[in-house]
């Protein structure tokens, strides 16, 4: 146990003094005391930056479970350090956004503040944890506590509905990552990434290789929503806008980038890697764009522009793990792609996190977020507007902001890609390139939609639920600061080459990187800027004509959703497996009677011959008497009596003769004791049953013979014959002598008794007859309670009591 | 076939009460009426005293006495209780006061 170990887990530390900090200084906002804490974690993980951009990384363990090598091991490199200043900084602004954000009077302040420093606490944990356990369980954390900020308004259904399908698909995701935790484990029986990195030749000659890289990358995407899991992100849109800035553009669902970026070492150089990676990734960023621009909705946009985002970064590490396969020092080419990824990376949490507090700002001051209803707000908002142009702008790629360098490496990287001259790329590669062109030119119209929709245009303030008007400064000052970020990184990216360096080098196996960070604006006239100029020209002659082109939408069959298939999904689920129990399950007792004899007589009966353990050996056998022949016909004929009589009173009698003649047989047997026994209860359950015959209701007392059914017919004569099998089988093959010769000697000697079944029943082995005692008393007390207690009859009286 | 005169005798009397109960068996079954079925069931018990008796001897053994006499008051309780059950259709009376 170290700082670093306390630093992590302070914001759930935190979190349980919230509620009382809430108690009791009702007068101040409680988010003031909640932000201390990030900007003190903040300030903490600056003082790292000089760690790791010497190379150098910080590693303190404390043993959690040491017996199956899971500790709780911290590892700070430049990787998890990036996202740990992320999530602390910009964790930071949105506490003091929600400030303004959160009415003091109407909101559970509370709650909200325990859920966002629990996800802050899980976070840092995910990013810094070095033991693959460790890093499940907050992985875990965030989906929980994900889930209770999307559902912070419980009382609307929507709100519930979209927490309900976050937690599902990033729930399913994780598990199945865990499942390739335990694969990782078994091939390099270790939990520890750095360990696992280290032994990485076992794991990519190991034959779960494979499907432990897709379970990885199941979790990967369904936490960064990638497609087709990314229809989770847009109903999360449903929380409080700080939540949706803070967990659904800047940190959580940059877990799943996170992942595939630690994973990388391990996995990365193997064409499957590298398909599905940057597949799903420009998929993704194709689908997510092209959506965005029919959104209505200000955050609809904005999360389907996450999940665009998300796929564009996601594809460049696709693309950055062909560097591994190269592994040659000098012209690596691929690892320009993974510089993007982690420069978008840092762009993007920037300016998305101010975007998002704008829609928030413009929701909060007008009531609406409906571009329909939206317009004119320039003039009134004029710092907001500021805000949103430097936010989109950096979004759609356009100079002088950060967003711009990043989209011109993206470029580079994707024609770089056609390059790689293995996995089928000479023929697929083409693809990369222009989805991801095509995608950028969507990103460029739904920021434009987003910018000039809202802030140009006719003010209509009839149809606005309140007076529209520029927001506090406290709530300005966090989009504030991230806007200035996004102009500073635009200006002078160089300040970063100090956090994307380290997290580069944790990114690629150490013997591939040889780059160097160089971000510049100008790269002289090449093809990547005539893209981006392609980028602005259809971009903008497509914004002008969207009325025009905007119906292709409506050609998409609706009923082929996403959406419509997850709800069917969850709908088919509950239906199917209501009508498999149905189908099973019907309340009567004969079906499942029928059902355990069928599952006896198969498994038994399958069992004992496919291990050909049913023999018969007649050598030990004694000679059969007369009388016992005679004794088993009478007992047949009984039983037969039972079953094909009309009358159930001619049951009952010869049931009882079958027991007459069974204590007969214990006669014969030379059984007295048995003999005795079994006539005093064989005549007391004749006496039960007939008591039970007399109370029959009169409609039921029809005399009726059993009727036959076949199943019954089948299933009877086999458990009769499965029975007789083994019963055969176990009398033919005693492996041991029997013990009885001990009883026999001892009784007399060892407990002073002739009777040898009465010593064994009270001496020998008396704990038995303890235990039916005790069995008979329970009866007797439960017949009791039974006749006696009954419940209160509508008029408050008992029934059957006089 | 047998050692001695007096188990020729014994199995000999075995049968015949073997073949008597078997008849009995049939009326139990057959019986039209349920007094003649508990008839048959009383004489069945006193049959099975006399089966049990012949085997003790036979077994050479005392140890079933106790399930002779525990027979002979079995029987008579049941036959006792079927037919006050018969003539009233209860088999233990309720005191009207409690």
């Amino acid at each position: 146990m170290s700082l670093i170990h306390l630093v992590i887990l302070s914001p759930l530390l935190v979190a349980v003094l919230v509620p009382f900090l809430h108690k009791y200084f009702k007068k101040i906002h409680t988010g003031w005391f909640v932000l201390v804490l990030p900007l003190v974690l903040f300030i903490y993980f600056l003082q790292y930056l000089g760690t790791t951009m010497s190379g150098e990384t910080y590693t303190s363990s404390m043993k959690w479970i040491p017996s199956i090598g899971i500790d709780f091991t911290i590892y700070v490199d430049g990787l998890g350090l990036l996202f740990a200043l992320l999530i602390t900084g910009i964790g930071a602004l949105v506490v003091l956004y929600s400030i303004y954000y959160l009415s003091k009077e109407k909101e559970a302040l509370n709650t909200f503040y325990v859920y966002l420093l629990m996800f802050m606490g899980a976070m840092l944990g995910v990013v810094l944890s070095d033991n693959l356990i460790v890093m499940y369980s907050f992985w875990e954390l965030t989906s929980i506590s994900s889930f209770l900020l999307i559902s912070y308004w419980y009382h609307r259904e929507k709100s519930r509905y979209g927490a309900l399908k976050s937690m599902l698909i990033t729930v399913f995701g994780g598990l199945a990552m865990l499942a390739g935790i335990i694969l990782l484990y078994i091939m390099t029986g270790s939990f520890s990434i750095r360990e696992i990195i280290a032994n990485v030749d076992v794991v990519t000659s190991h034959e779960l290789f494979v499907p432990a890289l897709l379970l990885f990358l199941l979790g990967a995407f369904t936490k960064s929503a990638q497609f087709p899991f990314h229809i989770w992100l847009p109903d999360a849109m449903e929380a409080p806008t700080p939540v949706s800035a803070y967990l659904h553009s800047a940190t959580m669902v940059k877990a799943g980038i996170y992942l595939v970026a630690r994973m990388s070492p391990v996995f990365a150089g193997a064409p499957e890697w590298f398909w599905l990676v940057s597949g799903f990734g420009i998929v993704t960023l194709f689908w997510g764009s092209f959506t965005a621009v029919k959104q209505t909705d200000l955050k609809s946009i904005l999360a389907f522009s996450t999940v665009s985002q998300l796929g564009l970064i996601m594809s460049l590490l696709g693309v950055g793990s062909a560097a591994a396969y190269y592994d040659y020092i000098g012209e690596n080419a691929y690892t320009i792609a993974t510089l993007a990824a982690v420069f978008h990376l840092i762009n993007h949490a920037t300016f998305k996190g101010s975007l998002f507090m704008v829609v928030g700002i413009v929701d909060h001051e007008t009531g609406t977020r409906d571009i329909r209803k939206l317009g004119g707000l320039m003039n009134v908002m004029p710092i907001t507007f500021s805000l949103a142009l430097i936010g989109t702008f950096s979004m759609a790629g356009l100079p002088p902001f950060n967003g711009f360098l990043s989209k011109e490496m993206f470029f580079t990287g994707m024609l770089k890609a056609i390059d790689i001259s293995a996995w089928n790329m000479d023929t697929f590669g083409i693809i990369f390139p222009v989805l991801a062109w095509v995608a950028s030119v969507f990103t460029f119209i739904y920021s434009m939609v987003l910018l000039f929709k809202t802030f140009t245009g006719k003010l209509q303030v009839e149809k606005l639920d309140k007076e529209p008007h520029e927001a506090p400064i406290g709530m300005l000052i966090p989009p504030i600061i991230l806007a200035s970020l996004v102009v500073i990184f635009g200006f002078f990216p160089m300040l970063l080459k100090g956090v994307i360096e380290p997290a580069l080098y944790s990114i690629l196996p150490s013997n591939v990187l040889s780059v160097e960070v160089k971000i510049y604006h100008w790269h002289g006239f090449n093809t990547e800027l005539f893209m981006t100029l392609g980028v602005v020209l259809f971009g903008v002659l497509l914004y002008l004509s969207v009325a025009k082109w905007g119906k292709i939408y409506e050609w998409f069959p609706q009923k082929l959703t996403l959406n419509k298939l997850y709800d069917g999904g969850l709908i088919g689920l509950e239906r199917g497996s209501a009508a498999f129990t149905k189908s099973h399950m019907t309340g009567f007792i004969r079906d499942y009677l029928v059902m355990i004899f069928g599952f006896m007589v198969v498994l038994l009966g399958v069992l004992l011959f496919s291990t050909g353990a049913f023999e018969t050996n007649l050598t030990n056998v004694a000679p059969v008497g007369l009388y016992e022949v005679i004794l088993a016909l009478v007992m047949v004929a009984a039983a037969l009596t039972t079953l094909i009589t009309k009358s159930r009173l001619t049951a009952i009698i010869s049931l009882g003769v079958v027991g007459y003649a069974m204590s007969l047989f214990f006669v014969l047997f030379r059984a007295p004791d048995l003999a005795l026994t079994q006539l005093i209860v064989e005549t007391v359950s004749v006496a039960l049953f007939l008591l039970c015959f007399y109370h029959l209701p009169e409609i039921a007392k029809e005399m009726n013979r059993l009727r036959f059914r076949l199943t019954n017919f089948i299933i009877s004569v086999s458990v009769g014959l499965v029975v007789i099998f083994i019963g055969l089988s176990v009398n033919s093959s005693r492996l041991f002598e029997s013990i009885s010769d001990y009883f026999e000697e001892a009784s007399y000697a060892e407990a002073g008794g002739k009777n040898m079944v009465n010593v064994i029943l009270v001496d020998f082995r008396g704990l038995d007859t303890l235990f039916e005692i005790a069995v008979l008393t329970i009866a007797a007390f439960g017949i009791f309670a039974m006749i006696k207690l009954r419940l209160n009859d509508k008029k408050g009286g008992v029934k059957g009591e006089s | 076939m047998f050692s001695s005169p007096l188990e020729t005798l014994l199995t000999i009397s075995l049968f015949i009460i073997s073949v008597a109960t078997l008849g009995l068996v049939y009326r139990v079954i057959k019986g039209p009426s349920v007094p003649d079925r508990v008839m048959a069931l009383d004489s069945i018990g006193i049959n099975l005293i006399a089966i049990t008796a012949i085997m003790s001897i036979m077994l050479n053994t005392d140890a079933f006495l106790e399930v002779i006499l525990l027979i002979g008051v079995i029987a008579f309780i049941g036959t006792v209780a079927f037919s006050k059950f018969l003539q009233k259709g209860e088999i233990i009376e309720y005191d009207r006061d409690n």
